[in-house]
């Protein structure tokens, strides 16, 4: 069996022990952009896909690492490449694919159990950029995240986008040397020298600007966050040449992204499903949910895909859900009950699903990654 | 008047550690004690307070932490009579050495006995704890090899997982407990958040009712242990 026909990712996987350059080989005369960072990665993805038009080669959710995107090159010959990159993966796969832009979104913890510590992270990046000889590489880049501007600082062209990011937990000291860092109005540096940097590509306060161009942000998914993804991946199109007024519109169009954010039907229920697997990813749905919404449903599990260790539920600030009932799913039901009950937060730990009460209007779902896919698998779309 | 410090969140709040603040004080609050929980940021002076809490953290930040500690006027508080908790790096930065960063030697407070060195491999994944007769379990991620030294007791012995050294996880002493166990531990251990309370209020408490009862006896079953050791 040749790894290199079969577009999947097991496939990938042989051919990578045969062909250690095969990505290389792949990626060889495409266009390829990379997307990394702890949350966004996969809408961002389709943004950048979506927005650069038909025919563009892409991976499959979730399989975003080496193997998935060998996976991904073999079943679609398009020149056009857009890839999500886990961010363990991200250094390996830009020497790999020599990509004309890497879209850096945000850095915080996940999954402490499997991936690097969020720093020793930022400053692989940065290493990986500082000894890449592809000098037509252009980082894009959130400014208002410390360690994403760390990381790039090993970059030679960067484009800085100023987008929201209200998660800055894991950027209360300096990346670069730990000494405190200083925020003020937005604004962050260190006595090192480390600081934000001042030159903005793109803004996004009172609608969009990219290089210059005021665009027309309308988009059909929720969230503050999801406006600084589409920021970031209009601001990566315009780098090979796509026109933020050619893509904005399309983006705009796209209204969920593999079951994100869409209505869904299960049985007699229906909610909406959000994807939120770290703190920083559920601070960001949390803040979506609107006091209408009485009653909000939680689904955590802790396979390896989600991190086996649950405790970063202590970092996510549920007590924002205060005056909602939170009915409890998923394999670590009791530990996310537990955190809301020293939160008071109203809940019901739900050891039997039939027994959830039909609600009215729509209720919000949020699962973290492997109780999601079920979530998904078991409901169709409405 | 229970007050409550955690220290540093941003440097030793790598795994949740804020939450055995938020179980220490809620615990209080529910019976009838008047508590009240501090975090302490960097740059703000080591405030007065009935227990201080160290979580974990990464190296270059531990690092920090411990010149942060060693500046200030924590040993002579802990010195007073004031309780430590020391999770993780917490649990390192007490003791007289620690290594991070290959294998580069730190001094530590020097509070304890205690020295650790970099482990072969990291160690990851569930631990339990058999402390007088009861069980701790948490969940562990750290890279450290600690030994303890003279009479410095161990909290308890390793059943799950690798805590100090495979055999013993953190230590006890009168006015500090500390483990590699996070999760967070008090969150999980309904038991010993009690135990740390009482002591350090200096009274007994009433029996509290909560979900975390059942977490504890799911965590036991699905590590095999019976919670009744």
């Amino acid at each position: 069996m040749s790894g290199r026909g079969s577009g999947t990712v097991a496939g990938g996987r042989v051919g990578l022990a045969l062909c250690p350059d095969l990505l290389g080989q792949l990626a060889k005369d495409r266009i390829v952009l990379l997307v990394s960072g702890t949350n966004g990665k996969t809408t961002t993805s389709a943004m950048m896909a979506t927005g650069w038009g038909s025919d563009v080669t892409a991976n499959a959710t979730g399989a975003n690492m080496a193997p998935g995107h060998v996976a991904a090159l073999v079943r679609s010959h398009h020149p056009r490449v857009v890839l999500e990159v886990d961010e363990a993966w991200l250094p390996d796969v830009v020497r790999s694919t020599r990509p004309a832009v890497v879209v850096l979104l945000n850095l915080s913890r996940d999954q402490l159990d499997r991936a690097s510590e969020v720093r020793q992270l930022a400053e692989r990046w940065r290493q990986c950029f500082s000894d890449d000889q592809n000098e037509s590489l252009v980082v894009v880049a959130n400014a208002n995240d410390p360690l994403v501007v760390f990381a790039a600082s090993g970059a030679q062209r960067v484009r800085w986008c100023d987008v929201p990011t209200p998660w800055l937990g894991d950027a209360t000291s300096c990346p670069r040397c730990t000494r405190p860092l200083a925020h003020e109005n937005g604004a962050w540096g260190c006595t090192c020298g480390f600081s934000r940097p001042s030159m903005m590509t793109t803004t996004l306060h009172h609608g969009l600007d990219v290089a210059g161009v005021h665009v027309d942000l309308a988009l059909s998914m929720p969230g503050a966050f999801n406006e600084a993804n589409a920021a970031m991946a209009v601001t990566a199109l315009a780098e090979v040449g796509i026109a933020p007024h050619d893509a904005m519109p399309r983006i705009n169009a796209l209204s969920g992204v593999a079951g994100r954010f869409t209505l869904r039907q299960w049985g007699d229920h229906r909610f909406r499903l959000s994807l939120a697997k770290n703190p920083a990813g559920f601070a960001a749905i949390l803040s979506t949910i609107d006091s209408d919404n009485v009653d909000v449903w939680v689904a955590i599990n802790a396979n390896i895909a989600d991190g086996r260790d649950p405790s970063w539920l202590y970092d996510v600030p549920f007590e924002s859900l205060r005056g909602h009932r939170v009915y409890c799913l998923g394999d670590r039901r009791l530990d996310l009950a537990t955190r809301l009950e020293y939160a008071n937060v109203d809940f019901r730990v739900v050891d039997d699903q039939s027994l959830l009460p039909v609600a009215d209007a729509p209720v919000a779902l949020l699962a973290n990654y492997t109780a999601f896919s079920d979530w998904l698998e078991k409901s169709a779309g409405c | 008047m229970l007050k409550v410090a955690l220290l540093y969140p941003e440097l030793l709040g790598t795994y949740g550690d804020f939450g055995n603040g938020l179980v220490l004080v809620e615990r209080a609050r529910r019976r009838g004690f008047d508590a009240s929980l501090l975090s302490v940021a960097l740059g703000e002076e080591i405030p007065d307070a009935s227990i201080y809490l160290l979580g974990g953290g990464e190296d270059g930040p531990q690092r920090l932490a411990r010149d942060l500690l060693a500046a200030g006027s924590f040993a002579s508080r802990v010195g007073d009579g004031a309780h430590v908790l020391a999770v993780c790096a917490g649990l390192q930065i007490l003791g007289r050495v620690f290594s991070v960063e290959g294998n580069d030697r730190y001094e530590g407070l020097g509070l304890v006995d205690a020295e650790t060195a970099r482990g072969e491999r990291r160690s990851v994944g569930e631990l339990a704890v058999l402390v007088r007769g009861r069980w701790l379990v948490g969940f562990e991620n750290h890279g450290g090899r600690t030994t303890l030294s003279g009479d410095l007791e161990a909290l308890g012995s390793v059943a799950r997982g690798r805590g100090n050294d495979g055999a013993l996880d953190g230590y006890r002493t009168q006015r500090v407990w500390a483990t590699y166990a996070h999760g967070p531990v008090l969150a999980m251990n309904p038991w010993f958040a009690d135990e740390v309370l009482a002591t350090v209020l200096g009274e007994e408490l009433e029996p509290l009712a909560s979900v975390a009862d059942r977490l504890y006896l799911e965590r036991c079953k699905a590590l095999g242990l019976n919670p009744v050791a």
